[in-house]
């Protein structure tokens, strides 16, 4: 158990310089104190890696990490035999009897862990994370169904391979498809979604060194502005951050409509939500 | 405690939440590990063990407020003045009735400082006070919270309290237009909180007067799944669109899926990696998987007044499917059919294609009435040469007729030319051939018909969409 309290994940989650809410804070410390994963959802750019990363920077773990893609399989996730190494090992060895190369091949050194397996053979424990987990087909999921519910790996070859050290874990999904309930099941839910004004304002001032309080302030609320306006792709935390950087390195001091105009590619991607943003905020300059 | 937790729990299932035994023990099994005075520990808590999916919060929320609104907040004696309305159960009206006059200015300019200094504690207790003088809450009345939230901010008039808000918080005399917006949304924000205080303030008496199952019963909304698209409101229509997106891909992956079979390049990997089982010998040659298969799916959509919200629903569905498929077209109809594809494509904001299509597309012939019969051949003589054994038709619409022929053999001619055709009905099934609805008409022709009045129903269509591969049934 690393924590005492949920107050004390958020003070060293904060030290950080990842600043969560009271959500997070009693998710990871939850996590920790009960051994189980935790899957984060929630819009894309709202830190959901970072918590992963944020985590494994206040307790000192390292980070394993798999990025999940479709067509992902258990040679990539979980493990692998070393088939040239086997092959050599069987042509190197003509002499010997079948029954002591068969036994030999199938041995742990033949085996290359893949980030699931390595999370839990590590000696140090660390934090696992999955990434973008919605991504893989459903029944690749079920690959990880045994590592999150029991922290161990069945390879019919070898037996049962138990967990040495208790991963943290932590699962992220951008929501582009239902996970299934056994996955679901096996996890705590975090939901994260845009920070309000107040936390936004806090993170800029944390990740901007630099940054005018007043600034700050305004950023975070243009950026609350604009996501209450129906966009295909609303502007993520790192997208406000980047856009504070911009305006920091043009010495803008105070925002007003034409610096929004002029500097609005760099919260918005799509030419359609630029337009849109453009007009509406232009439009109420008129009114 | 535990007996609580099994309420709430109870609470859940009832409102439709799905919550397994394995996370209710999860659930018991979290709060162990905390302080049960911290309310949003204890929330917080309860929320990641039991809520998996993003729809269910609100429904979390709502039953939790009824659940645990009076674990902490009124216990606290947080100062003398207030100390003496402490028990709960105890709305204020005999304190109200000794005092006549009630100073409605002095409690407005309370919060007005409470919500310009952000001072949580002070709003508590200002809300607190409205909810005392102003709701007139009358104990075994049997009203809803939201008959007692109304009367509360219709007295507290705010509007004036917004107007006035936004003075206090001015920092300079003139604002730009785009700094006044800016006020305004913060403004707007501070708001809610208030509002948000004094119905919690409202549901913990209701509670402390009725008990937590029959507040929970009344209080119940229907998660966004099991609304009903035809009646849906427009902010549930907004809470639906966020969900469909998963669906569409797995509608995706559901028309994508094929029978098994064995065809794709040999993969010399894995056959030389399987061979070791074998001693070096490709007994068991592998094979690469196949490619998948690209569905192609054509959508007909009835967008005449009838099936105003629930087109717009399909309109959305197409919408979000269009990221999915690179071969989907999809048509619109009211009495004849015109092509709306280029309207939704990927990359174009759905509002404005809405627009696009009541305005450009071409499909009112005679009078705006729905026209299935004329639509369906309109359909088949114009576009009907296009369809592939690969096809699937899904046609959207509740086959009222207006009496008019159904004239289904086109259907017929249709399904013969297609893969499947599929058929989504917003009304509820009892209703099917009644009135003008002429579906059995044209459900023989179809591979398959079923009632989609909600989310739920959407999401088991796909679910179980089984597609005769590659060819089309003959008509039962």
């Amino acid at each position: 158990m690393e924590f005492d309290s949920p107050q004390a994940v958020m003070d060293a989650l904060t030290a950080a310089d990842y600043l969560p809410d009271e959500r997070i804070a009693q998710v990871v410390f939850l996590a920790d104190r009960l051994d189980k994963p935790v899957l984060v959802e929630g819009p894309a750019g709202v830190g959901k890696t970072e918590l992963a990363k944020a985590v494994a920077a206040i307790t000192g773990r390292s980070l394993i990490r798999l990025q999940c893609y479709e067509g992902l399989d258990d040679a990539k996730a979980l493990y692998e035999w070393n088939y040239k190494k086997q092959l050599l090992r069987i042509q190197s060895d003509v002499d010997h009897d079948w029954d002591s190369i068969s036994h030999d091949i199938f041995s742990e050194e033949f085996l290359l862990t893949r980030p699931l397996l390595e999370a839990i053979r590590s000696p140090e424990p660390v934090v696992l994370l999955i990434d973008e987990v919605d991504r893989v087909e459903v029944e690749t999921e079920a690959l990880l169904l045994e590592i999150l519910s029991d922290f161990q790996v069945s390879i019919p070859e070898l037996g049962t391979m138990h967990a040495i050290t208790q991963p943290m874990v932590f699962l992220t999904s951008n929501n582009t498809r239902e996970l299934s309930e056994a996955l679901k099941r096996r996890c705590l839910f975090l939901h994260i979604d845009y920070p309000d004004a107040k936390r936004e304002k806090e993170i800029l001032s944390a990740r901007v060194p630099g940054l005018s309080d007043h600034l700050a302030n305004q950023v975070a609320k243009v950026a609350r502005s604009i996501r209450g306006l129906d966009l295909k792709k609303a502007p993520s935390v790192s997208e406000t951050i980047d856009w504070a950087r911009t305006l920091l390195a043009l010495s803008v001091e105070d925002v007003d409509e034409v610096v929004l105009g002029d500097t609005l590619h760099v919260l918005l991607k799509y030419q359609t939500d630029i337009e849109k943003t453009a007009k509406e905020f232009t439009s109420s300059a008129q009114a | 405690m535990i007996s609580v937790i099994t309420g709430f729990i109870n609470e859940l299932r009832e409102a439709g939440v799905p919550v397994s035994m394995v996370e209710a023990i999860d659930g018991m099994k979290a709060v162990e590990t905390i302080d049960l005075g911290e309310k949003i520990a204890l929330r917080e808590t309860l929320r990641a063990t039991l809520i998996k999916n993003l729809r269910h919060e609100r429904a979390f929320d709502t039953a939790f407020d009824v659940y645990f609104s009076n674990v902490p907040a009124p216990l606290e004696p947080d100062d003398p003045e207030n100390a003496e309305d402490l028990p709960p159960s105890m709305p204020g009206r005999g304190q109200g009735g000794e005092e006549t006059e009630f100073d409605l200015d002095g409690l407005l300019e309370a919060l007005l400082d409470a919500l310009a200094g952000l001072d949580g504690e002070s709003l508590r207790r200002g809300a607190r006070q409205a909810v005392d003088q102003l709701a007139g809450m009358e104990p075994g009345r049997p009203v809803g919270g939201t008959y007692y939230l109304y009367r509360t901010l219709r007295r507290l008039d705010l509007a004036q309290l917004e107007a006035d808000l936004i003075e206090a918080l001015m920092s300079a005399e003139d604002l730009s237009e785009f700094e006044r917006r800016l006020l305004e949304e913060d403004v707007e924000a501070r708001l809610e909180m208030l509002r948000e205080e004094i119905e919690e303030e409202i549901r913990r008496r209701l509670v402390a007067d009725r008990g937590r199952e029959a507040v929970a019963r009344t209080s119940r909304r229907p998660l966004v799944e099991d609304v009903d698209l035809m009646h849906a409101t427009s902010s549930e229509l907004a809470d639906m669109e966020a969900a469909i997106g998963p669906l569409t891909r797995k509608l995706a992956s559901r028309l994508a899926r094929r029978r098994k079979k064995r065809s794709g390049r040999l993969d010399f990997r894995r056959t030389v990696r399987r061979s070791l089982a074998t001693g070096g010998v490709p007994v068991d040659p592998q094979f690469r998987h196949p490619r998948p298969h690209r569905p192609e799916v054509w959508l007909l959509c009835d967008i005449s007044g009838s099936m105003a919200t629930f087109s717009r629903f399909t309109l959305q569905f197409t919408h979000a499917m269009s990221t999915q498929f690179s071969r989907l077209r999809s048509f619109a109809f009211v009495d004849t059919v015109d092509e709306v594809t280029d309207f939704l494509g990927p990359g174009i904001d759905f509002g404005s294609a809405v627009n696009r299509i009541t305005k450009e597309a071409e499909v009112v012939w005679l009078d705006g009435h729905s026209d299935y019969g004329n639509s369906l051949e309109t359909f088949y003589s114009r576009y009907g040469g296009q369809l592939t054994s690969s096809t699937t038709v899904l046609i959207s619409g509740d086959a009222r007729n207006n009496y008019r022929p159904p004239r289904d053999a086109v259907l017929g001619d249709i399904a013969k030319a297609s893969r499947a055709v599929l058929w989504l009905n917003p009304e509820p099934h009892s209703y099917w051939d009644t009135g003008d609805s002429a579906m059995s008409h044209y459900a023989k022709h179809c591979t398959s018909v079923h009632e989609v009045r909600t989310l739920r129903q959407l999401e088991d269509f796909i679910e179980n969409l089984t597609l005769p591969s590659g060819k089309t049934l003959q008509n039962v």
